[in-house]
């Protein structure tokens, strides 16, 4: 794939990417969000990260199965960037709409609530990804070792969807949708390992 | 990639779109009503646009907006409740009639969902005191349970929602003959819209809002406590009293505050009251109860 069209397409996949917040920062200045604002943010941020983390995860099976894509490679580290922007955005929406900042009340949710807990988890694993997200950083800690550790996408992902199923009522089916999805992504690389061996 | 990711950025903007959408309110029919002494004093109502856009209906299904757009196929008329069990004789109301047993009164109230959001809704009904009182419960009846409509063709959030239908609620028997207890039919000094729980609801303001059972169509005296359609589904984490309270967590949240639906993203926060502002008048009905045990 030529550079050019690369770029181009780098720069849709940030329109694509930024345009849901910069929707969502306008509504909220306009008090626009519906009737329970801060429901609206938290369930916009967290399901963007989710599905952000399931593209992202979604890259290495689609090469595989269509080698003539493997140019998407490139797109990887700004979509897993981009879920944890969002990711950061849930979190600071917990932070200030829910805690209202309070350290006891975060403390007391984290250990008494494990939605919160699952959800808290998966940012914290993220971080890391987010740090050693240079090339600087894969050469600094060797390509199989910087491979090892991303691995964490994986239980991020799985920890965000956990998190979704916990914090929703009982009979609500609403994450079911992406976590199929997730499953898809997460059998894709066995699935298509075994049928090539 | 690209692609996809613009989908979902597409789907997320869809998504929240009709939350936006302005809408027309079913209702349109007026109701003579008379101011009552009950009524909450100093609050300002939530929108009627909100209290009618954002609810909890689940026989339309699990979303906040499912009931507004899809209870305009519940058929509010012809309508019956029927009162049966432990009563003298069983008997039938029609609607219409119901509604003239009383003069209905404005009575404005504080709305606490067990969800940590709150809404002030002017309601429009009479005490349901005064309907039990037609009822003619026998001594041996201690509690009332209210079971609403049950009508997967009316209703289409009853086959798509994992729920034992019909939905039952329950209260004791002084819970349901306190004052403030209020046979509801209407909201804003009109009919209830349909998504509000019409033609006839409970309103029990110191409780969380599914105590509160929308469209019923049975109400039948018992000397067991009944079972109730959310306690059924998770008992953890709502129990047959559930009195708004403050102290007592909800597995998931904190209840200590709540969200004020229709405020500024940045207000939205305020602390939750115990027994939502009407301790004075309910506290005493639990008086020597272990609140956190019977939440």
């Amino acid at each position: 794939m030529p550079n050019r069209v690369v770029i181009a397409l780098k720069v849709l996949v940030h329109i694509a990417c930024l345009a849901p917040i910069a929707w969502l920062v306008v509504h909220l200045f306009e008090s626009n969000l519906g009737p329970d604002p801060t429901h609206t943010v938290t369930f916009f941020t967290g399901r963007g990260t989710l599905r952000l983390l399931v593209i992202t995860l979604a890259i290495t099976p689609v090469r595989r199965l269509i080698p003539k894509l493997s140019w998407i490679i490139r797109f990887r580290r700004m979509l897993g960037l981009y879920a944890f922007f969002y990711c950061c955005l849930h979190l600071l929406t917990y932070v200030w709409l829910y805690a209202g900042f309070s350290l006891s009340e975060m403390v007391d949710d984290i250990s008494q609530r494990k939605f919160i807990t699952a959800g808290l988890a998966a940012w914290i694993m993220m971080v890391p990804l987010a740090l050693t997200s240079t090339a600087w950083s894969i050469r600094k800690l060797g390509g199989k070792n910087w491979a090892r550790l991303h691995w964490l996408t994986y239980l991020a992902a799985i920890a965000g969807v956990v998190h979704y199923w916990w914090g929703v009522k009982q009979g609500d089916r609403t994450p079911l949708e992406i976590t199929v999805v997730l499953c898809i992504v997460l059998a894709a690389r066995p699935v298509l390992a075994w049928v090539r061996s | 990639m690209a692609v996809g990711a613009v989908g979902a950025a597409a789907l997320t903007v869809e998504r929240f779109a009709h939350v936006m959408r302005p809408d027309s309110v079913c209702a349109d029919t007026k109701l003579a009503t008379v101011p009552s002494p009950l009524s909450t004093q100093g609050l300002t109502p939530t929108s009627l646009y909100d209290i009618t856009h954002y609810n909890n209906f689940y026989e339309f299904g699990p979303g906040k907006d499912d009931p507004s757009r899809y209870a305009g196929s519940l058929k509010t008329r012809p309508w019956s409740v029927a009162v049966e069990g432990l009563v003298k004789n069983k008997k039938t109301f029609d609607i219409d009639a119901l509604m003239k047993l009383r003069p209905l009164e404005d009575r404005v109230y504080r709305f606490r969902c067990v969800e940590a959001w709150s809404m002030v809704i002017p309601w429009v009904g009479y005490s349901l005191s005064e309907f039990i009182k037609q009822c003619d419960p026998l001594p041996s009846a201690k509690y009332v349970q209210f079971l609403s409509l049950d009508n997967p063709s009316e209703e289409p959030g009853i086959r798509e929602v994992g729920l034992d239908w019909p939905y039952s609620e329950g209260l004791r028997m002084d819970e349901a003959m306190h004052p403030l207890t209020l046979l509801t039919f209407g909201l804003y000094g009109e009919v209830l819209p349909n998504q509000d729980g019409a033609p006839v609801r409970v309103v029990v303001p110191w409780k969380y809002g599914f105590k509160s059972a929308k469209s019923i169509v049975k109400v039948r005296f018992v000397d067991k406590q009944p079972h109730t359609t959310w306690n059924d589904m998770a008992s953890n984490e709502y129990g047959f009293y559930s009195n708004v309270n403050p102290n007592v967590d909800h597995p998931r949240w904190s209840q200590k505050t709540e969200r004020v639906i229709g405020a500024p993203i940045w207000k939205q926060r305020q602390p939750t009251l115990m027994f939502n502002g009407y301790a004075d008048q309910v506290a005493s009905l639990y008086q020597g109860m272990d609140l956190r045990k019977y939440y």
